[in-house]
């Protein structure tokens, strides 16, 4: 439950809007005219922002707004919907939806992988020196027979793979 | 809100009831893996080892190596 919580948040990062910077000027250009949605959406971590969603509010919202600050039963459930999205950009469960951004993850991840495997190809054929005398199959041939000579891990290891009397490998 | 009333949801032990199922899968887990290392690993390596020695010749095994030229000190 934990780590799919902590995965999701760092899929969604790419989908709501980001805290701060503009929260409080709320985007002045050059005129001077606030726009009526600030930047700051509610996140996860982030779920009662100071500033509601929809600042500038036209007659019959004000209206709403008056009819807020009575007994909240006389609202209708429209109404109660109507001063959610005031308050805030999405519900939960938009908020929390899912995306396919994983797919363009792994797609990249996958592709600068495979370029890494070819500039390492390149490298094996172009660049590296020939290989030290203890690589050749001629030496490893012969250390492989010492080791078998010498027993190495008779018991559960090499040595015990060995068939000592067919002189091949045991089956 | 909608006609039908939904039933409430759990409000309260939700941390106590996800330590209880995690720690019984937990325990489960342990003791599985611990009797799997105790036959599959440990019991068989001594079996290996008992095998091993039974039949062992050491002077046998010490011509063989003499044999094969692998020592400095005698050939």
């Amino acid at each position: 439950m934990l780590p799919r919580a902590a995965w999701s948040l760092v899929l969604r990062k790419g989908g709501g809007g980001r805290r701060g910077m503009h929260s409080s000027e709320g985007t002045t250009h050059g005129g001077g005219k606030m726009s009526p949605y600030t930047n700051c959406y509610a996140q996860r971590y982030y779920p009662m922002p100071e500033e509601p969603f929809c600042t500038e509010l036209n007659a019959e919202q004000q209206a709403l707004k008056e009819k807020e600050k009575g007994s909240w039963t006389q609202l209708t459930h429209a109404e109660k919907v109507a001063l959610y999205r005031l308050q805030f950009n999405e519900t939960f469960a938009e908020m929390n939806r899912r995306s396919n951004e994983w797919k363009t993850v792994m797609g990249c991840v996958f592709f600068f992988i495979g370029f890494a495997a070819l500039v390492i190809w390149w490298q094996r054929v172009y660049v590296f020196p020939p290989k030290p005398i203890t690589l050749t199959d001629e030496w490893k041939a012969q250390q492989l027979q010492r080791m078998l000579d010498m027993k190495v891990n008779p018991v559960q290891g090499l040595a015990s793979r060995w068939d000592y009397e067919k002189k091949q490998w045991k089956k | 809100m909608a006609p039908e009333v939904l039933p409430k949801p759990r409000m309260r032990g939700l941390l106590a009831r996800r330590l209880r199922n995690h720690m019984a899968v937990a325990f489960m887990l342990s003791l599985g893996v611990a009797a799997l290392y105790k036959f599959r690993v440990a019991d068989q390596r001594k079996k290996a080892y008992a095998d091993f020695y039974r039949n062992y010749d050491v002077m046998k095994d010490f011509e063989e190596m003499r044999k094969a030229g692998i020592f400095q000190s005698v050939k």
